[in-house]
């Protein structure tokens, strides 16, 4: 059984033919671990629980994983909730990247609720990306959580993918604390349809002197689904720099309200933001009716690069 | 024989005369220049001919290969074989060069690509994968929108300004490209108010707040343009009274 549902996670997202059994990686259904592997120095210690998985992910002192650490999250049954509790802890000198997929091919009722405490050291590296892949049913609600901490000179990067299916209920909440040298990049790119909901929230606090965040939101909506999107960035320390960008597509009686917040708190830090929310741009628009493409055509096209 | 024919063409804008009663005829085969000052109408007689939305409400009658196209919309008229150049070319977040130009491709392949982006003298291997956004300049979007005309093999193409706001070097493989259009029999239009681009056309006209001042071939055209129209005194100023002044002024 669980090799058939192995396989049948893999195959909701596209991976039964190409996935390497021998890479490092996590598959979990619901509270089940199915399937692990990990490399030297790379520790995974997974804890099975009522309603999800409570995991312990470490990189040791001056480890470099060379490979993309696959974490599998899958709820295949109908119904339920999916706890995944992470405790990340990348030492110092360590470098790993992380490739989620979180699949839910079945879902009538489906919750998957995230919690992640993630420390990076110092001069450390940390990448982390997920994807989702939801049906068309709109029956998924997403919670995920994540409290990031940089010690000096860590790298952080995060983005949130989530282009095909139905979004369901999404509400992102994710903090960073950066100390000096450090920087943080975390993106998310939703595409919304019918009656989704969206809501992102991600902070950083760049508490060191030169650290420095981004974040990056693209979303778009179409139908009668809504996006709410409050980026805030705090700078407390000389020569940090901060950037929020949000820029946001809506369609028919799509909803989309962007909130960034930009607070300086030191005469040396530099924050800036910018925000575009509206319909596709006439001038894009114009430009590949211009050259054939039906309007329909052109604004998927727009689309499609937006959230590329 | 005509493959254009702008007949009696007005358009008011805030009940200003932007175009009065214009009537040209554009040559199959042939690279016709519109000169004129800025102001004059140029832009907008190709935003007309293109069908742009805010340029639909003028009256007269525009006809391609002797049929009407008043009535159709912009992806219509480029579906005929229509299209249009910008002065300042669109930017696209995320969207790579090699998608732009395949959207618009007769040949959606890879080499079609390539060969479009060798045409105007930008390295395919460099070029491909780059996003049509902020991170090109002025001249490399100049030259990557001319790449997409060049793959939709157009029947008519104008092209507004080709060369503001690129260098020398960029001026040249633009000049080529519009060259190697001709060899292909595309019909070009060249929108300028810059005499070495006026050069490079067949055929000119020369317009001025928005009525027709002359036309003819294009060293005529050029000495009457850089010799009588400037300084114009009607630059920036369209004006459908003063119209008929304008071009007796110039004459």
């Amino acid at each position: 059984m669980p090799d058939q549902a192995v396989e049948e996670i893999l195959e909701s997202i596209n991976l039964h033919r190409s996935f390497d059994r021998g890479a490092p990686h996590v598959v979990i259904n619901a509270n089940k671990v199915l399937s692990s592997q990990v490399v030297p120095g790379l520790v995974i210690e997974p804890e099975e629980l009522p309603d999800g998985v409570r995991a312990r992910l470490l990189v040791r002192q001056g480890t470099k994983i060379k490979q993309p650490v696959h974490l599998c999250f899958g709820m295949l049954p109908e119904t339920g909730i999916q706890k995944i509790l992470l405790e990340v802890e990348i030492e110092d000198e360590a470098e790993v990247s992380f490739m989620a997929h979180c699949t839910f091919p079945n879902a009538v009722d489906i919750q998957h609720l995230m919690e992640a405490e993630i420390r990076v050291g110092r001069n450390a590296r940390y990448s982390y990306f997920e994807r989702h892949w939801h049906s068309d049913q709109g029956v998924v609600r997403v919670v995920p959580v994540a409290r990031v901490k940089l010690a000096e000179g860590a790298r952080f990067s995060t983005e949130f993918e989530l282009l095909k299916g139905r979004v369901g209920i999404i509400d992102i909440d994710y903090h960073t604390d950066c100390q000096a040298g450090s920087s943080a990049e975390m993106k998310a790119r939703i595409f919304g349809r019918q009656d989704d909901r969206i809501k992102i929230k991600e902070s950083a606090s760049l508490d060191g002197q030169g650290s420095r965040a981004v974040l990056i939101t693209h979303i778009a909506v179409r139908d009668e689904a809504t996006a709410e999107i409050n980026n805030e960035i705090i700078a407390r320390a000389p020569y940090s720099r901060g950037h929020v960008d949000c820029k946001e597509i809506i369609q028919g009686n799509g909803v989309a309200r962007a909130v960034p917040i930009v607070e300086v708190r030191h005469p040396k830090a530099h924050v800036t933001h910018e925000a575009a929310i509206g319909s596709v741009d006439s001038k894009q628009l114009q430009t590949l009716m211009a050259r054939g493409l039906s309007e329909e055509q052109a604004v998927d096209l727009i689309i499609e690069g937006l959230l590329s | 024989m005509a493959i254009l024919e702008v007949k009696e063409v007005s358009l008011l804008v805030n009940s200003t005369g932007i175009l009065n009663g214009l009537t040209m005829e554009f040559w199959e085969g042939y690279v016709h220049a519109v000169v004129g000052p800025n102001g004059a109408g140029k832009s907008t007689l190709a935003n007309v001919i293109m069908g742009l939305p805010d340029y639909r409400h003028h009256s007269g009658d525009i006809l391609f290969e002797g049929k009407s196209i008043k009535h159709l919309n912009v992806d219509e008229r480029a579906r005929l074989g229509i299209t249009l150049g910008w002065q300042e070319p669109a930017r696209f977040e995320g969207l790579k060069v090699s998608q732009f130009i395949l959207a618009s491709a007769r040949d959606k392949n890879k080499d079609e690509v390539d060969r479009v982006l060798e045409l105007v003298g930008l390295e395919p291997v460099r070029y491909r994968n780059r996003a049509v956004d902020k991170t090109l300049s002025g001249g490399e979007r100049k030259r990557i929108e001319l790449a997409s005309i060049l793959a939709m093999k157009p029947r008519l193409v104008m092209l507004d300004e080709p060369d503001s706001g690129v260098d020398i070097e960029a001026i040249e493989r633009i000049f080529e490209a519009i060259a190697h259009l001709k060899k292909e029999g595309t019909t070009v239009l060249l929108i300028t108010h810059s005499p070495r681009v006026l050069e490079k056309a067949d055929h000119a006209f020369l317009i001025c707040s928005g009525m027709l001042v002359d036309k003819g071939e294009t060293g005529k055209i050029l000495e009457y343009f850089s010799g009588k129209c400037l300084p114009c005194p009607h630059k920036n100023v369209p004006d459908l009274n003063s119209g008929a002044k304008a071009g007796g002024t110039n004459a």
